[in-house]
C-alpha cells in the first residue's frame, strides 16, 4: 500500500475540533514541518495533547488550540515557552495538566482500548484537585487504597517525525529516544509520519538493527510525507541538533510587539522552501552539533 | 574571567550535602535536574558504585558522566533507559530524584507549575512534569540555591505539584509512612522531616548561618533541635572528585557566593 502524500493533502485530514497528539519531546524531534502546515490551514479548536515544546508554543500564539492536554511545556535551554506562557496567563487555553507518566498511561490505555488505567500517580496532588473530571476508583480486589483512574487519551489523529520511512509506512528513529511515539501512534485513529529521508524497503534489510530502531508496524501508520528537516528548528539525533540561535530569535519574538505576526510572515508563510533558506539551507541544518545533556 | 579563575566553596559544600541525600540508598536511580544537584548524585556514585545515573538523555552509564563540554569524553554506556522506561522505574520505586522546585511548604509539598492563580497564572512555569508520580512512587529530596520566604512559602505552594506530609491531602489508604522525603539542602542549611510528628526540621547549619537567618527567611515555624551541627565541609577526596565531575567549573557560576 503506497501511504505517501503531499504536505498540504495530509495535513486537509485535520478538521476543527480535532484532538491532535504531537511526537517528540520539547525541542527534540518534533513534527514542525507539520506544525508549520497546520499554521498555513485554516483548521481551530484544536485539543492538543504533548510533551510540548514549539510546537504547541506556536499552535497557541495562532490561535488554534482551544484545550492543551499537557504536563510541561519547554525549550529545554530556554526553561519557559514563551507563547505557552502567554496563552495561560491570559487564559486563552483550557488545560488539562497531568504527570508525564500519567499521559504514558492515557496514551497506552487509548492503545490498549481501556477506558482507564489506576495508577498512584497524581494522588495527594492538584493534579486530582484541578481535573474535576479525574476519577479516583477503589480495587475490585482486596486492597484498602484508592487509585486515580487516568482515562484513556483517544486522539483523532497523530504528528510524528521520524529519520526514515518507506512509502507502505515503515517508520525508523536512530536517535538515542523515540519517546512516546510508538504511544501516539497506537492511541490515535489515524497518524501522519513525516521523514527526513523516504527510502526504499530494502534498506531495512541490510542487517537486523535496521528493524531493530522500528517502533510501530505499517498499519498503525495511516499516512506517509517527505519533509526533509522536517524536524527543524527542534533536533533530529543523529541528523541534526536543536537550532538554538533559532528558538532564541522565536523566543525574543514574544517580547515584541506584534511578534508573533512578523515571526509567522518571516517563517511560517514564506512556506517551506523558503524556510530552509531563511534559517541558512540544508548544510547549515545538517551542521547544527548535536546537543549535550 | 574565565570560569577557572574563580572558586566558589559554597558550590562545593552544596554539592557535598548534595551527595548525603543519597547516603544509604542502594541500587536506585539517583537523579540530579540541575547543575548542583546533578554534581551532587555524581559525586554520591563516585563514592557509592551501586548507585544508578544517566547520561540524561537515554542510557543508565556505568560512571557519572561529567557536565559541560565533554572535550572528548565518551559516555560509559550500559542499559538504554530512554523516557518511557524512566517511568517504569519511577512507579517501581527505585529512584531518589534530587530536584529544584520553585516554592516549598511546611508540608514538603512543591511547585513547579505555576505561581498565582491557577486559571489566570501570575507566572505560568513549567507545569507538573513527573513530580507528582515521582512523590508517590518514590524518594525525593530537593535544593533550594537562595533560602527565602519567596521559595519557603506560608500555608501551601500553589498549585501543589508533589504530595508532602499534608493529612488533608492524604489519600485514602495512606500514611506519611507511604511518602518519603527525604533532605532539602539550601545554600544556608540542610532541613529534613522529623519523625513521628512530620514537621520541617533544621538538621545542620552551613558556617556562618544561624538558626534566626534560616527562621527569618523561611515563612513557617521550623522544629529546631538543641543542639545543631556545622554541615560538613567537602573532604579533600571529595573535592577531587568533583573537579574531576565538572572540569569546565561550571559550579563557580551556579550559585550565588553569600
Amino acid at each position: 500500500m503506497n501511504k505517501l502524500k503531499s504536505m498540504r493533502d495530509a495535513v486537509a485530514q485535520i478538521e476543527t475540533g480535532m484532538t491532535v497528539g504531537i511526537g517528540g519531546w520539547g525541542p527534540r524531534r518534533k513534527p514542525m514541518a507539520l506544525i508549520r502546515e497546520l499554521l498555513r490551514s485554516d483548521v481551530k479548536d484544536l485539543t492538543l495533547v504533548s510533551y510540548g515544546g514549539a510546537d504547541v508554543g506556536m499552535l497557541c500564539a495562532a490561535g488554534k488550540v482551544k484545550k492543551l492536554i499537557f504536563a510541561f511545556v519547554s525549550l529545554d535551554f530556554i526553561p519557559l515557552e514563551p507563547y505557552f506562557r502567554k496563552a495561560r496567563q491570559n487564559t486563552e487555553i483550557e488545560i488539562m495538566e497531568i504527570d508525564e507518566g500519567l499521559m504514558v498511561l492515557g496514551l497506552r490505555a487509548a492503545a490498549m482500548g481501556a477506558p482507564f488505567i489506576p495508577t498512584a500517580v497524581g494522588l495527594g496532588t492538584d493534579v486530582i484537585t484541578r481535573n474535576k473530571d479525574l476519577a479516583l476508583v477503589s480495587s475490585p480486589y482486596d486492597d484498602a487504597k484508592e487509585w486515580l483512574a487516568m482515562p484513556a487519551l483517544n486522539l483523532d489523529v497523530s504528528l510524528v517525525h521520524v529519520d526514515k520511512a518507506d512509502q507502505r509506512g515503515v517508520c525508523q528513529i536512530k536517535g538515542p529516544d523515540h519517546y512516546m511515539d510508538d504511544l501516539f501512534v497506537r492511541a490515535a485513529a489515524s497518524t501522519i509520519v513525516t521523514c527526513d529521508e523516504l527510502v526504499d524497503t530494502e534498506y531495512f534489510h541490510q542487517n537486523p538493527e535496521e528493524s531493530r530502531s522500528v517502533f510501530w508496524e505499517r498499519s498503525a501508520t495511516t499516512h506517509v510525507v517527505k519533509a526533509e528537516f522536517g524536524a527543524h528548528p527542534s533536533s533530529c539525533n543523529p541528523k541534526y541538533g536543536v537550532d538554538v540561535e533559532h528558538f532564541k530569535h522565536y523566543n525574543a519574538s514574544a517580547k515584541e510587539e506584534g511578534g508573533w505576526q512578523k515571526y509567522f510572515d518571516d517563517y511560517v508563510a514564506v512556506g517551506e522552501k523558503d524556510y530552509l533558506e531563511k534559517v541558512g539551507g540544508a548544510d547549515a541544518v545538517r551542521a547544527l552539533s548535536l546537543p549535550i545533556y | 574571567m574565565s570560569n577557572e579563575a574563580i572558586s566558589n566553596p559554597l558550590a562545593d559544600l552544596l554539592i557535598s550535602a548534595c551527595s548525603n541525600v543519597f547516603e544509604g540508598d542502594g541500587e536506585v536511580l539517583a537523579s540530579g535536574i540541575g547543575l548542583i544537584q546533578r554534581l551532587g548524585a555524581s559525586l554520591a556514585m563516585v563514592q557509592n558504585p551501586d548507585l544508578m545515573m544517566t547520561d540524561s538523555e537515554a542510557y543508565v552509564v556505568t560512571e557519572p558522566v561529567p557536565v559541560g563540554e565533554r572535550n572528548g569524553y565518551e559516555p560509559k554506556r550500559e542499559t538504554w533507559m530512554g523516557f518511557s522506561r524512566i517511568f517504569d522505574n519511577v512507579w517501581s520505586g527505585a529512584r531518589h530524584a534530587l530536584v529544584g522546585p520553585s516554592q516549598i511548604d511546611q508540608f514538603g509539598q512543591t511547585n513547579i507549575s505555576a505561581l498565582g492563580d491557577y486559571v489566570k497564572p501570575k507566572v505560568q512555569m513549567l507545569g507538573v512534569r513527573g513530580f507528582p508520580g515521582n512523590s508517590i512512587c518514590h524518594a525525593n529530596s530537593f535544593f533550594v540555591p537562595a533560602h527565602s520566604k519567596r521559595v519557603f512559602v506560608e500555608g501551601e505552594v500553589d498549585t501543589v505539584c508533589s504530595i508532602g506530609y499534608n493529612p488533608a491531602r492524604l489519600p485514602k489508604g495512606y500514611s506519611f509512612d507511604d511518602i518519603d522525603i527525604r533532605q532539602i539542602i539550601t545554600d544556608l542549611c540542610v532541613l529534613d522531616f522529623e519523625p513521628g510528628t512530620k514537621k520541617m526540621r533544621i538538621v545542620s547549619l552551613h558556617p556562618g548561618v544561624t538558626v534566626d537567618e534560616v527562621q527569618d527567611n523561611t515563612s513557617f515555624d521550623l522544629v529546631k533541635p538543641d543542639v545543631l551541627a556545622e554541615t560538613a565541609m567537602p573532604t579533600e577526596q571529595q573535592l577531587v572528585s568533583i573537579s574531576a565531575l565538572d572540569p569546565n567549573n561550571l559550579r563557580a557560576r551556579a550559585v550565588k557566593p553569600r
